[in-house]
């Protein structure tokens, strides 16, 4: 009788399902799992590195570009990492804005993972659904900030700069007709508040959408509910968070437990799941699309009825506005000094975490008192997910990985940093 | 423009002052707290008493760090070392401050050079905890490995390892994670230039792609500058003008 072996089979770097640049070694027994070994570091570009050779607000930009998927989250905690060494904190407003473009940026990056997770296991539409609401949110990040994804827009001490009164419309031209240059322009009329609380009007509907399709599909249901088991135990023991902390069940979220900026001012729950499988995290992620919602709501109210300012007033660590630098001498040596040397940061250190869409996101500052960070260090929750792949997939059948892979929202931006 | 204070944010110190305590009273002699100005709770033990330790705190009833969140590598090989001196600028004139800066007054002691930071979270406490251990050997950095205490910790030194050549005793895997295979180094100590040492191309006439010595000279773009004015300090912020800005004795 032939010996029976197992085979090694390579799983990326290059298969659209490994989510960017992941290189899984796998160990099988026929299509049965029995060893996964995950490559990584193929995206690694050494972002702590070049962090510690720059002035600190020279490395906001670098924060948008670790989880290439929730941007602003990122840098959210990179400036409470600062904001906590210095002993700042920003003017009330500004710390709503924060909290409104969080949620936005939570929606953003769970549209992106419902998209891609269905796109995996084999739903196309749900990807074109979730790109076209993705689109809208897109243009508050480039109406707030320039650009549509890296918008380096939180600040040490608020954000840049105020909410903007009129949103940016489309021009006619031969590409694009006037019915459709009109079309796209009509929920441009107002500012940017008016326009998200346009679509937060019209986005539970859009997540009806996403869920008529999905949440009771047998193939949707086959192909996750049971997959990826993980207790409420391991899944602490393996240092999980966000929504794959939930979907086993604990109740923990930093908004809640730990909440920073405004987090405890506003009204939201915190979906749990039972049984910790691909079927629970899909609805606690599902649900917390819904939450955002409800916080990007109360946010515009509170941001609508109370103007002011988004910057604290402090001239050491806030660069002056450029008519106060063009008529006064002390400006202008602050904007100087700023603008070449930044500001030193006092010898401590901090540790600042946020609830990413991912989990828990913690920048550890380490300051010797100079004007560039000693050294940083982002804890990715993504790093400590897919460190726990082997064990998720162990077991399982190869199609089954793809499914592992898109429950854990994977981002390699982040976890090889 | 005066910021409302959270009650979370009240209740923090208190609550800080508690968990200080608990410690205190479970761990009196193996933890040296170490003050911290952001509201943290930061601790250094000894490389031998890490494992004791780190079961304690995992399991002692009012401690319940039942999650590691973040293991991170530290060189503290330039700490406190500016690139630019500013102190007596007036007098002398400022350098380019594009080279290397004067060696440190004092040296870094022997054994003070890498540490190990693991960052514990109790999720039925709801508190935080900062845990330092330094290497006792600078040449070759060696600490107990966590991984018999939080199974997710495993990445996290190997990428300790890979990043600052710093060894786990008793990892069940300590292989190289994010660095290239048949890297050569440790790219995060301080030592390794920015640039790195090697760069890759692809070579026509071998027809494949060949490692060479870097082409790019490393240099400061903002030399790093250390300045002590105590502008952030609570006791200061109130002081008169005059005292603003001058460096502390």
């Amino acid at each position: 009788m032939p010996e029976i072996r197992n085979y090694t089979m390579n799983f990326g770097p290059q298969h659209p399902a490994a989510h960017g640049v992941l290189r899984l070694v796998l160990e099988m027994d026929g299509e049965v799992i029995q060893k996964a070994d995950p490559h990584v570091g193929l995206l690694h570009r050494g972002t702590e590195k070049l962090a510690e050779s720059k002035p600190f607000n020279q490395s906001i930009g670098y924060m948008d570009r670790l989880d290439y998927v929730s941007m602003m989250c990122n840098e959210h905690a990179y400036v409470m990492a600062i904001e906590k060494l210095l002993g700042i904190e920003p003017p009330l407003r500004a710390q709503y804005i924060r909290v409104m473009f969080d949620e936005i940026t939570r929606i953003l990056n769970h549209l992106m993972w419902l998209g891609a997770h269905a796109l995996d296991i084999g739903a196309m539409t749900v990807f074109l659904y979730c790109f076209r609401e993705r689109e809208d949110l897109m243009d508050c990040y480039e109406a707030v900030s320039g650009t549509r994804m890296h918008a380096t827009y939180y600040r040490p001490g608020g954000v840049y700069r105020d909410l903007p009164d009129a949103m940016p419309k489309y021009q006619h031209s031969e590409w694009r007709s006037k019915k459709d240059v009109d079309r796209l322009n009509a929920r441009r009329s107002g500012g940017l508040l008016e326009f998200i609380a346009d679509f937060v009007k019209r986005f539970p509907a859009c997540i009806d959408e996403y869920e008529t399709l999905l949440t009771d599909n047998r193939i949707w249901k086959q192909r996750t509910v049971n997959i990826g088991v993980v207790t409420p135990e391991r899944a602490m023991q393996l240092g999980f968070s966000g929504p794959m902390l939930r979907g086993s069940g604990i109740e923990w979220d930093l908004r809640k437990k730990q909440p920073y900026d405004v987090y405890d001012r506003v009204d939201f729950d915190i979906p749990v799941g039972v049984n910790g499988d691909c079927y629970d995290r899909y609805l606690v992620r599902v649900e917390e699309l819904r939450q955002s919602t409800r916080i990007v709501d109360q946010c515009i109210a509170w941001l609508k009825a109370n103007p002011g300012p988004v910057m604290i007033d402090d001239r050491k660590v806030r660069p002056p506005r450029r008519e106060e630098m063009k008529g006064d001498m002390e400006s202008l040596i602050h904007h100087f000094k700023l603008m070449t040397e930044g500001y030193c940061v006092p010898e401590g250190e901090a540790y600042a975490a946020v609830e990413a869409p991912k989990g828990e996101l913690g920048v550890y500052l380490v300051s010797d008192g100079a004007n560039k960070p000693y050294r940083l260090k982002v804890r990715a929750p993504g790093f400590a997910h897919l460190a726990s792949l082997d064990e998720m997939v162990r077991g399982h059948m190869l199609a089954d990985v793809v499914a592992v892979i898109g429950t854990q929202d994977i981002v390699f931006g982040e976890i090889d940093r | 423009m005066s910021v409302p204070v959270s009650a979370a944010a009240v209740a923090e110190p208190t609550r800080l002052e508690s968990l200080a305590g608990a410690v205190a009273r479970t761990l009196p002699d193996q933890l040296h707290r170490v003050p911290n100005t952001c509201r943290e709770l930061t601790y250094e033990v000894a490389a031998g008493a890490l494992l004791q330790v780190a079961a304690v705190l995992r399991d002692a009833p009012d401690l319940k760090f039942e999650m590691c969140m973040d293991v991170c590598g530290v060189d503290y090989l330039e700490h406190g070392r500016a690139e630019w001196k500013t102190q007596n600028a007036t007098s002398s004139g400022f350098s380019r401050g594009v080279a290397r800066g004067p060696e440190l007054d004092a040296p870094l002691a022997a054994g003070r050079r890498f540490a190990v930071v693991y960052h514990l979270l109790s999720i039925s406490l709801n508190q935080r905890l900062r845990l330092r251990v330094f290497c006792a050997d600078d040449a070759e950095p060696m600490v107990d490995s966590v991984t018999g205490i939080w199974a997710g910790v495993d990445w996290f030194e190997r990428e300790a390892f890979d990043m600052f050549g710093i060894l786990f005793k008793g990892h069940p895997d300590l292989r190289r994670l994010l660095t290239d295979y048949g890297f050569i180094g440790h790219p995060f100590r301080k030592d390794f230039p920015l640039s790195g040492n090697v760069e890759v191309r692809y070579d026509p006439e071998k027809g494949r792609v060949v490692y060479q010595p870097v082409s790019i000279d490393p240099r400061v773009l903002v030399p790093k500058v250390i300045r002590h004015d105590n502008r952030y300090d609570p006791a200061l912020t109130n002081a008169p003008v005059a005292t603003m800005g001058k460096p502390n004795a």
